[in-house]
């Protein structure tokens, strides 16, 4: 292909097979077992530690790490998956700078936590990489459970249902599982088909029937669904997107961008903006921006509306971002496009914070662009007429229960979601605690 | 300016720093090397009759780490020089001659006849050596075939050997002491009376370092089978410390000199001997951990101390200690101490939490925002948490002075010392005046 950084407009490979294969490689491979040794041994296995505080699914942290450290990676696993099923996953999508690793105490001592994440992905990968799954059902209960969406809560329930005997049915309107694992996060967090080997393990514990392009459609199934089981669970995540009223053909929602690339099979068939701009503060927008650059975009900035310090994405991910040449502008919003292709540009207005608030100013920015991904939040687009929902989401109680009995939710799609797997993961296996009290009562 | 020039024992070097007899000292290339390093001098690997002795063809290490691999304990299999005797008399005569300012010491172990130690002395005074050291140490191999340990275990025995050489030699002898006894003192009391110019100790302590999980075989394993070897290294040096301040503060052997060995890898660590009662220094498992190189911290840590404190010489501050270490009995009862905490320093780990509640005196508190509290009520200031605690200085002990409350035992601080010998609960004690 004869295209390059340099082309004009919207085209597919701007760069080499070896640069792609570059850029796309694992981010943060895996420590080799004397790495390990030598991470291990500098935990202080603290007392309550902070560490397990600050994960969404308390895992046993100082125990797995001393694990490791005696020479036994395999028990770590089981420890970490005794809490966190999905917990491949989390060592590598976790921002643990603001989760584990930002509490360890190593960091209060000398600005250098122990690299938890990238202990839990040793002991992880040792015993998957073994496809050793360390877990048993118990005899069957007889009792039906429907699971609607297979992302990470939806997963973390249906394998602690499974586990306890009862029958799982998943229901989930793709063609694939994983849920956002497998959509919403940068191929380059989870090279080699990661996620839909990490579900294929998973779903060794058995008990669980899969249904795929398996919405819910409309009331009828879902009544029935009510009807026909013993609880139900949804994990059915944000599956809309925000909107913003721009008029361009130009934009697309990045969510989207970051699915397609991590279903592609040849990143050269993939169409880059010379100019792409990302609008958007959170994990998404990084994750787009910086993946845009590595697809060989010469231009890519990032406009969020407010400050660096309000933007969602972490410290460590922004970094990352403006590590691999992506601009960030802050405090500023999208006003409109102008001109034609390939001569668009999009009109930015400058705002401040004002008491928390949003306040436009007269300036203005112009940036010219030839494509504009849009990662502004995700909502539910999801609506039963008698679930409680509050702000476009899903109410539930600490456990999952929702206000119809039978009922459980975790994930993104409750007011108690954070955006994150893990916390989908913490809930998702919290609910399936709550439903097994229930139905053995 | 201080300087760090030593005689020991009458032998003369320019530093106080030697290399205890051991593989590093086996061989003429070694030696010299260790000598353009810097060391002070030497003591040569243990020179035994012809035919000579063989070694293991397998392994002859085994170890014990600590965090980050870091060598905490060696143990050996290896015996003394497998090298026929005249190849090394002719290569020490040759180093001694290269280095006239540096320490020649020879190390020797022969059967326990006085013949064999007539037959070999002379020999070894031919080479110029400064010295002999005679190794009643080793506790594995030789000390089977009656020599090394199975002679420094028996007080008579030292003392018949040590008067053979004393009679054989003009040379300083030093009786290297194995800590393989029950009581320290008792060998170096008989290493005197034989006339021993001075004692080196410790020589290495039996151990088996580890034990094969899958092949159910000690370490260092030999065709499936081990043996005890002898263990060095940093983990011996408290038991090292304790048997050099037991001699230097008994009243028979507080004039003997002493050549401290045992885990020394720093100049800290040499120092502790100095202080405790030695003249000089021995090092060997730093050396063969790090190579001759570390020669060079030891020297400038110890000079940068001794211009510190003022020291012009080794002699100003050997044996400062030695008054300070006492028996249990005679500790001031009436000195109070109880922990604190740095909260400034605090990293919030919890561990001295953990092991005051768990394994001690439940007292230490957790407050709001994870903060670390003593509870004086409790605190017997064991001092376990200021061992465990991560960061140095964080956790120390304060004084409480005389007229301040004990809230433990609810009594004033005395100004007056109250030892064991004096307690009340003591049914055996004195009266005090």
């Amino acid at each position: 292909m004869s295209n390059s950084v340099y082309s004009p407009g919207t085209v597919p490979g701007r760069l080499s097979q070896d640069e792609y294969a570059k850029n796309f490689s694992d981010i943060n491979p895996v420590l080799t077992p004397h790495e390990a040794l030598v991470e291990s041994d500098r935990c202080y296995f603290c007392y309550d530690a902070p560490c397990v505080a600050a994960c969404p699914t308390e895992i046993d942290i100082p125990l797995f790490i001393r694990q490791i450290s005696t020479g036994t990676p395999r028990a770590a696993a089981k420890t970490i998956f005794d809490s966190n099923i999905l917990g491949g996953m989390c060592a590598r999508s976790c921002p643990t700078e603001n989760l584990c690793e930002g509490a360890c105490v190593r960091e209060t001592a000398e600005a250098e936590p122990v690299e938890i994440g990238r202990l839990q992905r040793f002991a992880t990968d040792t015993i998957m990489q073994e496809k050793i799954h360390p877990y048993q059902r118990v005899p069957e209960t007889g009792k039906k459970i429907a699971v609607i969406g297979a992302g990470p809560a939806g997963l973390a329930c249906s394998h602690r249902l499974a586990m306890y005997g009862h029958n799982v049915e998943i229901f989930e309107k793709k063609s694939f599982l994983g849920g956002l694992n497998e959509t919403g996060i940068a191929t380059y967090k989870t090279v080699n088909n990661f996620a839909q080997k990490e579900i294929d393990w998973l779903l060794q514990i058995g008990g669980i029937k899969v249904h795929l392009n398996s919405p819910i459609k409309n009331m009828e199934d879902w009544k029935s669904i009510v009807h026909n089981y013993d609880a139900v669970f949804l994990g059915v995540g944000l599956n809309d997107v925000n909107s913003l009223q721009l008029d361009s053909n130009c934009i697309t929602e990045a969510v989207h961008f970051i699915e397609d690339l991590r279903q592609a099979s040849n990143y050269e068939t993939i169409p880059i903006g010379k100019n792409v701009i990302v609008i958007g503060g959170g994990m998404t927008a990084i994750d787009a921006g910086v993946q845009s650059k590595l697809l060989g975009s010469e231009n890519v900035t990032i406009a969020y509306r407010r400050s660096r310090s309000d933007m969602g994405a972490s410290e460590h991910e922004i970094n990352l971002a403006l590590k691999t040449g992506v601009n960030l502008i802050t405090n500023a919003v999208p006003l409109g496009t102008t001109g034609e292709l390939p001569n668009t540009k999009l009109k930015l207005g400058r705002t401040e914070i004002v008491n928390g608030r949003i306040r436009h100013t007269d300036e203005t920015i112009e940036l010219p662009f030839d494509q504009i991904f849009l990662a502004i939040g995700q909502k539910l687009g999801w609506d039963l007429e008698t679930l409680e929902m509050n702000g476009g989401k899903i109410v539930v109680t600490a456990s999952g229960e929702t206000n119809i009995p039978k009922v459980w939710a975790g994930g993104d799609c409750t007011n108690r979601g954070d955006d994150l797997t893990v916390t989908a993961v913490a809930q998702g296996r919290d609910s399936a605690e709550d439903i097994h009290r229930r139905l053995s009562n | 300016m201080a300087t760090l020039s030593s005689t020991f024992a009458g032998i003369k070097s320019p530093n106080p720093f030697w290399l205890a007899s051991a593989p590093p000292t086996d061989k003429e290339y070694n030696v010299t090397r260790a000598f353009e390093a810097g060391w002070g001098g030497v003591v040569w690997k243990t020179l035994g009759l012809d035919p000579h002795i063989v070694n293991v063809n397998g392994p002859r290490y085994g170890a014990i780490w600590g965090p980050d691999r870091s060598l905490m304990g060696l143990n050996n299999i290896e015996l003394i020089t497998d090298r026929p005797l005249g190849k090394n008399l002719a290569e020490i005569k040759l180093v001694k001659q290269k280095y006239p300012d540096r320490a020649v010491v020879v190390s020797l172990m022969v059967p326990c006849d006085e013949a064999s130690w007539q037959g070999i002395l002379p020999q070894v005074e031919e080479t110029n050596a400064d010295g002999v050291e005679l190794n009643f140490g080793c506790p594995h191999g030789m000390s089977e075939r009656g020599m090394g340990s199975a002679v420094g275990q028996v007080p008579d025995y030292i003392e018949m050997v040590t008067k053979w050489v004393k009679a054989n030699t003009r040379m300083p002898v030093i009786v290297k002491l194995t800590p393989n006894i029950t009581d320290i003192r008792y060998p170096a009391r008989a290493a005197k009376k034989g006339g021993a110019d001075a004692v080196s100790l410790i020589n290495t302590v039996s151990s088996i370092t580890s034990v094969n999980l899958d092949t159910f075989s000690p370490e260092p394993t030999i065709d499936g089978k081990g043996t005890h070897g002898g263990y060095c290294g940093p983990a011996v040096k408290p038991i090292a410390l304790n048997m050099v301040a037991e001699i230097a503060r008994d009243s028979d052997t507080g004039d003997l000199p002493i050549s401290g060995i045992g885990g020394i890898s720093t100049w800290r660590d040499a120092t502790e001997f100095f202080l405790l009662g030695s003249g000089n220094v021995q090092v060997c498992t730093a050396a063969m951990t790090y190579g001759f190189h570390i020669v060079n911290e030891l020297k400038s840590g110890l000079l940068e101390w001794m211009n510190d404190k003022d020291f012009q010489d080794i002699s100003d501050f050997s044996g400062l200690a030695v008054g300070n270490v006492t028996d249990w009995q005679n500790l001031n009862l009436n000195y109070v101490t109880k922990a604190r905490i740095n909260q400034d320093l605090c990293i919030k780990c919890g561990r001295c939490f953990a092991v005051c509640e768990d394994t001690s005196h439940q007292a230490i508190v957790i407050n709001s925002g994870r903060t670390f509290e003593v509870i004086d009520e409790e605190c017997v200031a064991c001092n376990l948490c200021v061992n465990v605690c991560p960061v140095e200085g964080c956790i120390t002990m304060e004084e409480l002075q005389p007229g301040m409350l004990d809230k433990r035992t609810g009594q004033t601080v005395e100004d007056s010392q109250l030892s064991w010998t004096q307690h009340p609960n003591n049914v055996l004690a004195c009266e005090s005046d």
